[in-house]
């Protein structure tokens, strides 16, 4: 019976409120201890052969006949208002076949209404001035060297400290700093009495952090292809979210939204920054309109680096207190987020000191603050990367203070419910987490120097814990076919951005119907056969999704059942599946494939259809923790991670293999923002001086250390039927904080500002001196 | 203040020339005019549609376009198409028959899961390849000095190494 109820939906940090159909009443979760034929065994990816082989497309990859290239002239200025265009030079050369600007674009609002798809106002250097298509790219940019274009450079502001200060010159229309509803400034959370906390505190350790601004790289730029057929126009767009680009071009462009398809079926890495729709969405569909042909708009290295989103710059004040017997009493953190030109909202960086660890008084206050700078994006855990560095840096620090054991002084704080709702959570193996990270680590014995190279090197070892999201919820939806033939499709308009998803949802389909999983074909990313699907990010796909596939190869199971009962002469209720045939309960012979039972049906086709049910009211947290070995030059500052060990809670395992895979990205990612990755501006220019993979640095195999990864593999049946949370960005959040312990320990050096570099350190370690110094410690 | 920004110099833009050029693709002769300009990337993916070839950097700075040129890897996007004129390309799709049997270390990357985006892989499957074709035995050491140069923002380097130390035990 379809009815429609409320539920709430909390995506990384931010709780909303959907209202969702529900279709019929939820199978049972399954249960603890459950023997499974597919799901918790390791496959290798379903879609491996296609990747290993160059089968695989990608939006980047797509090439319709008559296709041409697109390419930009941006903004050279962080900040600054055309004051006269002319394209004229560009649309008589040769091969250009269509040029867009503010002189004959029509006025689409964009970034909430505070600026427009072609704006005369430019807030950071690299926004769109004109876009021109031709037959080639080179061609393409040839053109742009002949537009001219005249500005009058405005004050700009890419400081986050200076763009918060009193007097600082506006430079957005809804000013440099994020209110709330009632015009109050930043974002401020309150529980028990701070000053008070403090006053009982026996130690209070006091510092502030900062996290640099990390570019997430995605190997496949953002951009897309588009063409029109009729009235409607199809784009192959590298996104994290199908849906999300089909609303925004379809209210763009005043169409309806079955008129826009959007497709993606492989994408070559998002990290959060493809949850978003970038203005080429809405260009290429328009360039492509004018021009009748099909349009490539794909950014360039520099383009994305400037443009795509990012990781915002972080300055947190932090002051933690505990008493002496080791009870934390009071957590104040002040942060700046620096959102750049166009942010609306601001990571959660408290949510760390709201709910990681039990204390009575907690205040928070976060602000974020709009800069010169490419707008930032979702970046994998979004804020909590942040907030725990800086958390879990000062609970290091008390506990070295009070002489107690780093895991014993955690556990000692360990919040039993949540703090913030009053409730209790779905479910928290935290507790487990550390004891078999730490079994693991002594287990692996002390890590190995081999490789190093000379050098006056130092070992140490530190570690952090981890709270996130990643529950989900509706609406998610799946269809799952049977066909004649025996093969099995599930249609579900998500995306697997690396992630891994369609093989571990395959898993899902294949458990519940009974069949191998080879027979599964999954077919996602595709706005015109896929049922609705939630963006992937906040690692809610598989909580999300999972469920809604399991109740369509449910439904489609019935059915299939239904069906056999006719051949078998015995009621629906008494046969069974198992490796894709049908028999009666009990026995094994006289079995019927699925496609032998369809095939005399008319080549009927069975169709289940799915969705994702409401959500407990519980909070739903996914925990873990790492510990680090690092080992630190004294001579160049230089910090070699060796080993990280990471435990996560993540509720039940789909796929272990590529479950490992995604702990595996998160540590190194981890690791990039700890010791490489930092954009750096220019202060005089306000231009972006690395907006490139040689001078802004990512890890590469030397930089990847021995992991040891494992998930304490629990069920959450509180949580969804299938008892997953998810699992992408809990991984990443307490690498940075583990390292910088972990340096600690080594050099004695406390390390508050990232990314460490070799210069870094060694200004540190210069006054230190050495590792025994009295002046160690910052 | 008003500084004009006028990059209109019609002196930037190149004269096009073309040249006609033979080459053989995974086993296959293709006779192409390409613009001087066109890098080897660019010929493989837009003219003769070979896009296995990724485009990541295209500044040599991530190793995602490497291919073999006369059994040597090389950056496709800092190769200029006229230059390859008689030369032997190998690029992903030449590493197995369509719908045939993969390579060794093609079935070696999905065991070990090398990738999870997969826009890197074929990067490193032609840049492992010709370590392999170098040196058919390296240390897991040796490997990750020679693949250092091929970026993987997924962070997939431990299956990678897995996956080539394995093929190179098949031999």
């Amino acid at each position: 019976m379809t009815r429609v109820v409320k539920t709430k939906v909390e995506i990384e940090g931010r709780v909303h409120e959907e209202t969702v159909v529900v279709e019929r009443d939820e199978p049972a979760a399954w249960e603890a201890g459950r023997e499974f034929a597919q799901v918790g065994k390791s496959a290798n990816r379903v879609d491996g052969r296609d990747r290993v082989t160059g089968a695989a497309h990608y939006s980047y990859d797509m090439h319709p006949a008559g296709l041409l290239y697109a390419a930009v002239l941006r903004c050279p200025h962080p900040h600054a208002r055309i004051v006269a265009l002319d394209t004229s030079g560009a649309e008589r050369l040769p091969g250009v076949r269509g040029v867009l600007s503010k002189n004959n674009a029509s006025d689409i609002p964009w970034y909430g209404g505070a600026s427009k798809l072609f704006d005369e106002e430019l807030r950071f250097a690299g926004e769109e001035v004109a876009v021109v298509a031709a037959d080639d790219l080179d061609t393409a940019r040839d053109a742009l060297k002949l537009i001219k274009v005249e500005y009058e450079v405005l004050p700009a502001l890419v400081d986050v400290e200076k763009a918060a200060a009193p007097g600082a010159p506006t430079i957005h229309p809804k000013g440099n700093v994020l209110v709330d509803e009632e015009g109050k400034r930043g974002d401020e959370f309150s529980r028990g009495d701070v000053a008070q906390g403090f006053r009982e505190a026996d130690v209070i350790v006091e510092g502030t952090y900062s996290t640099p601004t990390a570019l997430h790289n995605s190997f496949e730029t953002h951009g897309c292809v588009a063409a029109w057929e009729g009235d409607e126009v199809t784009i192959w767009e590298s996104t994290q979210y199908i849906f999300g680009v089909r609303g925004r071009v379809a209210s763009a462009l005043k169409i309806p939204v079955s008129k826009v398809r959007v497709i993606s079926e492989y994408i070559g890495g998002g990290f959060g920054s493809k949850g978003q729709t970038l203005k080429h969405s809405v260009i290429a569909p328009l360039l492509s309109r004018m021009t009748g042909r099909p349009v490539k708009y794909m950014l360039d290295r520099h383009e994305e680096n400037l443009l795509s989103g990012n990781r915002g710059q972080t300055v947190q004040k932090l002051r933690v207190g505990a008493t002496r017997d080791g009870n934390l009493v009071a957590i104040e953190l002040e942060t700046l987020c620096n959102i750049g030109a166009y942010g609306t909202w601001a990571a959660s960086v408290p949510g760390p000191a709201q709910e990681l660890y039990r204390c009575p008084n907690v205040r928070t206050y976060t602000l974020g603050v709009r800069t010169n700078l490419g707008s930032h994006s979702a970046f994998r855990a979004p804020g909590h990367v942040e907030g725990t560095f800086a958390l879990e840096s000062a609970m290091d620090e008390l506990c070295r203070q009070l002489g107690k054991d780093p895991i014993e002084f955690r556990k000692k704080n360990y919040a039993e419910g949540d703090q913030v709702s009053g409730k209790a959570y779905t479910s928290k193996y935290l507790l487990e987490s550390y004891d078999l990270a730490e079994r693991l680590h002594a287990d692996a014995g002390p890590p190995s120097l081999e490789g190093l190279p000379p050098g006056n090197w130092r070992v140490g070892t530190g570690m952090g814990s981890q709270v996130w999201s990643g529950g989900g919820g509706p609406p998610a939806h799946a269809l799952v076919r049977l066909n004649s033939d025996g093969t099995v499709e599930v249609i579900c308009g998500t995306q697997d951005i690396g992630t891994g998803i369609r093989t571990a949802l395959s898993q899902v389909a294949a458990e519940e119907l009974g069949v191998p999983l080879d027979v599964v074909r999954f077919r996602l990313g595709d706005t015109q056969k896929g049922p609705f699907a939630p963006a992937s990010w906040g690692s809610i796909t598989v909580p999300s999704v999972g469920p809604a596939v399991r109740v369509a190869a449910e439904d489609a199971k019935q059915q299939l059942m239904e069906i056999a009962s006719y051949f078998f002469e015995v009621p629906a209720d008494q046969l069974q599946i198992k490796d894709g045939h049908v028999t009666v309960e009990g026995r094994e012979e006289g079995k019927r494939s699925i496609g032998d039972l369809l095939s005399e049906v008319g080549d009927y086709m069975i169709v289940g259809k799915g969705f994702r049910g409401p959500n407990p009211v519980e909070p739903l947290r996914t925990w873990g923790a790492q510990i680090a070995d690092v080992a630190v030059d004294l001579e160049t500052g230089r910090v070699r991670v060796l080993r990280v060990v990471a435990v996560h809670d993540v509720g039940r395992v789909l796929n272990p293999k590529g479950l490992e895979s995604q702990f595996y990205g998160g540590i190194l990612q981890g690791i990039g923002m700890t010791l490489m990755e930092d954009r750096v501006v220019d202060e005089r220019t306000g231009l972006v001086l690395n907006a490139n993979l040689q001078d802004y640095k990512v890890p590469t195999m030397a930089d990847s250390p021995e992991m040891i990864v494992r998930a304490v593999d629990i069920p959450d049946t509180a949580a969804n039927h299938i008892g997953s949370k998810g699992a992408g960005e809990p991984p990443i959040i307490p690498t940075p904080a583990a390292i910088a312990n972990a340096i600690y320990d080594a050099v004695g050096v406390r390390v508050r500002h990232l990314p460490v570099t070799p210069k870094r350190l060694l200004e540190t370690l210069v006054p230190a001196q050495l590792p025994w110094s009295e002046e160690s410690g910052s | 203040m008003r500084p004009t920004h006028d990059e209109s110099d019609h002196t930037l833009v190149a004269p096009t020339t073309s040249r006609s050029i033979q080459l053989t693709v995974n086993g296959e002769t293709y006779q192409a005019t390409v613009p001087s300009r066109r890098t080897l990337l660019d010929l493989l993916r837009d003219q003769l549609a070979l896009t296995g070839t990724k485009k990541v950097c295209d500044m040599g700075h991530c190793g995602a376009c490497t291919i073999l040129r006369d059994g040597k890897a090389v950056l496709s996007c800092l190769t200029l198409a006229t230059a390859c004129d008689g030369a032997d390309i190998r690029t992903v799709e030449g590493l197995s028959a369509p719908g045939g049997a993969l390579s060794p270390l093609q079935q070696a990357f999905i065991d070990a899961d090398a990738f999870q985006c997969g826009f890197c892989t074929p990067g490193q499957l032609m840049s492992a390849t010709a370590l392999l074709a170098e040196n058919p035995t390296p240390s897991r050491e040796e490997i990750r000095a020679y693949m250092a140069g091929n970026l993987c923002r997924c962070g997939a380097y431990s299956g990678i190494v897995d996956a080539i130390e394995r093929a190179s035990q098949q031999g």
